[in-house]
């Protein structure tokens, strides 16, 4: 809209710094693709080696040897859906409660608070998360360092922010549409049902998505209590296991060149993931926002 | 006919029926959902407030500024270096990312709107901050550290990319508040672009900004993955940003949390105390300014 304004008429050398700032500007802006362009390319070519030597079998093969040259990483995939469908079996129904209860149920005086109190908690530390649930849950409540202390740990995690981003969707439910429930007779829980689910259907899924999107490429809370163990495929929640981003963080510090041609690969194959997962998210919220606009 | 007798009030009293049973079920769960997050990150913040509080205290103000133990598992403070090193590497990252960010923004909102080119770059800067962290700290490590070494500048490199996208988002938010009459009464006076957007615009969205870029710094702070391959490892104070092997709080933390030393583990629970608080204060200023913003409007 500032564009159809008169503004970028003038001469001189007003004119001239007026265009150098724009070139500035764009310049800024275009950085966002080069850096993108710039992992995929760099990551794909130091993944290139082990993709060449073990093709497919990266993916499919459960043997990760770094001594024999051998890296299947099938478990640390498994490893990370497995930990991220426990955050959020945990994290999904705790954050649409609270959202619901901020929402619709919470008094003014409590509201504010409650808001100010998840926002303060979305910015602890990962690393905080972890060093809580390596010396304090795996050690005091007998779980151990699993999948399962890790999935508690994540779910934690992004239970703030699915809150939040669930708060903002359920706000938009335009109050037309929930006294018209109530006027009808129906009680909070039927109004909850019949406007504010409905209404915030899409908005909903797509913050789940981006917990989601969390919850696998977090790296540092899942290092520290999913235990690291190797080839390991099991549902048992209570077995040591590993997840892509811990391998990475672990495995680093030792690894020699093929070694590390296989970590990179691990971390374009966690790139792409997260960002399948995101882009789904993303675009399932932009149009469910579009349309709850164009209703109201 | 006789007058009507007094209204059955009884009558008009809500019954009890299963669906109003139905939703007061409903709301215990909510409520009960509100206490099922509350306990954990209650317990968090209660592990580190008085597991660390001991730490930091008994050796204050030492623990804040003696360097870190070459040995782990002597006990004892400090966490100096690591302080210093979050701050430089956070500072670093700030100094970089928030320019570039909100001048980003700024073609995003104020030139691009809705050309072609703006809509790929938005669509970008979503993808870019979907990239999990530790996918940043190797990119960082393979194009920077692996040609100039370790050192606190990598790090800020690192935590920079994390930031960047989370500025020009937030900034762009903030840009769209700002009325469009502020704009045209600038143009009116004969004012350039350039300068209407500087002087004008800018100002008048800049609790809004800084708000925003406080709220992605309280982030970077805490990361810790990126750091892990640019920065190295150190126990000695390094101010400088550009040379030699760093440290920070979230890398003392990571090392420290697996050890079987209980003095190692102290002091991670001291730098998580110290941390938390840092990420804490910067988010606290940012809501406050967020506050004024909103009463100004």
């Amino acid at each position: 809209m500032p564009d159809e304004l008169p503004g970028g008429v003038l001469r001189g050398p007003q004119a001239h710094a007026d265009r150098a700032f724009r070139g500035i500007a764009i310049g800024a802006a275009a950085l966002v693709l080069l850096i993108l362009g710039m992992i995929a390319l760099v990551m794909a070519d130091r993944a290139r080696p082990v993709l060449a030597e073990m093709g497919l079998d990266f993916f499919t093969s459960k043997r990760w040897s770094p001594p024999h040259e051998k890296f299947g990483a099938l478990p640390f995939l498994f490893g990370t859906l497995y930990t991220a469908a426990i955050a959020l079996a945990i994290s999904v129904p705790v954050s649409l409660g609270v959202a619901l209860f901020v929402t619709q149920v919470a008094p003014r005086w409590l509201k504010k608070p409650m808001i100010y109190l998840l926002d303060l908690l979305a910015v602890v530390p990962s690393v905080v998360f972890g060093l809580w649930g390596v010396l304090v849950l795996s050690q005091h409540f007998g779980l151990g360092r699993s999948f399962l202390t890790a999935g508690i740990i994540l779910g934690i995690m992004i239970t703030p922010i699915i809150t939040s981003l669930a708060r903002e969707v359920m706000e938009t439910t335009p109050a037309a549409e929930k006294e018209a429930a109530l006027a009808l007779g129906a009680t909070r829980w039927e109004m909850i049902r019949a406007a504010v689910l409905p209404h915030s259907k899409g908005g909903l899924v797509g913050a789940v998505m981006l917990g989601l999107g969390r919850a696998m490429g977090e790296t540092i809370a899942a290092a520290l209590v999913i235990g690291s163990a190797l080839g390991q495929i099991t549902l048992d929640p209570f077995a040591p296991g590993n997840s892509m981003p811990a391998v990475i963080a672990n495995e680093w510090g030792e690894a020699d060149h093929m070694h590390r041609s296989a970590l990179i690969a691990l971390a374009v194959a966690l790139f792409l993931l997260t960002i399948v997962v995101n882009l789904i998210a993303t675009a399932i919220v932009q149009r469910s926002m579009a349309r709850s606009r164009g209703k109201s | 006919m006789s007058a009507p007798g007094p209204l059955d009030l009884h009558g008009l009293r809500a019954q009890p029926s299963w669906r109003a049973a139905k939703s007061h079920l409903a709301t215990a769960a909510m409520i009960l959902a509100v206490v099922a997050i509350a306990i954990p990150l209650l317990a968090v913040v209660w592990s580190v407030v008085t597991r660390g509080i001991g730490v930091v205290t008994d050796a204050f103000p030492e623990f804040f500024t003696a360097e870190i133990p070459v040995v782990s598992r002597r006990k004892g403070p400090g966490m100096g270096p690591a302080i210093l090193g979050t701050l430089l590497v956070t500072g670093g990252a700030t100094l970089i990312a928030v320019p570039l960010g909100v001048l980003g923004a700024i073609y995003l909102h104020e030139y691009g709107q809705t050309s072609r080119f703006a809509r790929l770059v938005r669509f970008m800067t979503t993808v870019m901050t979907g990239v999990p962290s530790i996918v940043m700290g190797l990119f960082v490590y393979l194009t920077w550290t692996l040609r100039f070494g370790y050192s606190a500048f990598g790090g800020a490199l690192a935590l920079a990319c994390l930031m960047l996208p989370v500025v020009i988002g937030s900034t762009e938010q903030m840009l769209r508040l700002v009325p469009a009459t502020l704009r045209e009464a600038a143009y009116a006076l004969g004012t350039s672009k350039s300068r209407t957007i500087l002087t004008v615009v800018l100002p008048a969205a800049l609790p809004g900004i800084v708000s925003g870029s406080l709220l992605a710094i309280a982030r970077a702070a805490g990361e810790t993955a990126p750091l892990l391959f640019a920065i190295g490892a150190a126990t000695a104070y390094n101010p400088n940003l550009f040379a030699e092997a760093n440290t920070a709080l979230s890398v003392q933390i990571f090392g420290n949390a697996t050890s079987s030393f209980v003095a190692a583990q102290d002091r991670a629970w001291g730098a998580a105390l110290t941390l938390m608080l840092l990420a804490f204060v910067v988010t606290f200023i940012a809501r406050k300014l967020t506050a004024r913003f909103a009463l100004e409007r």
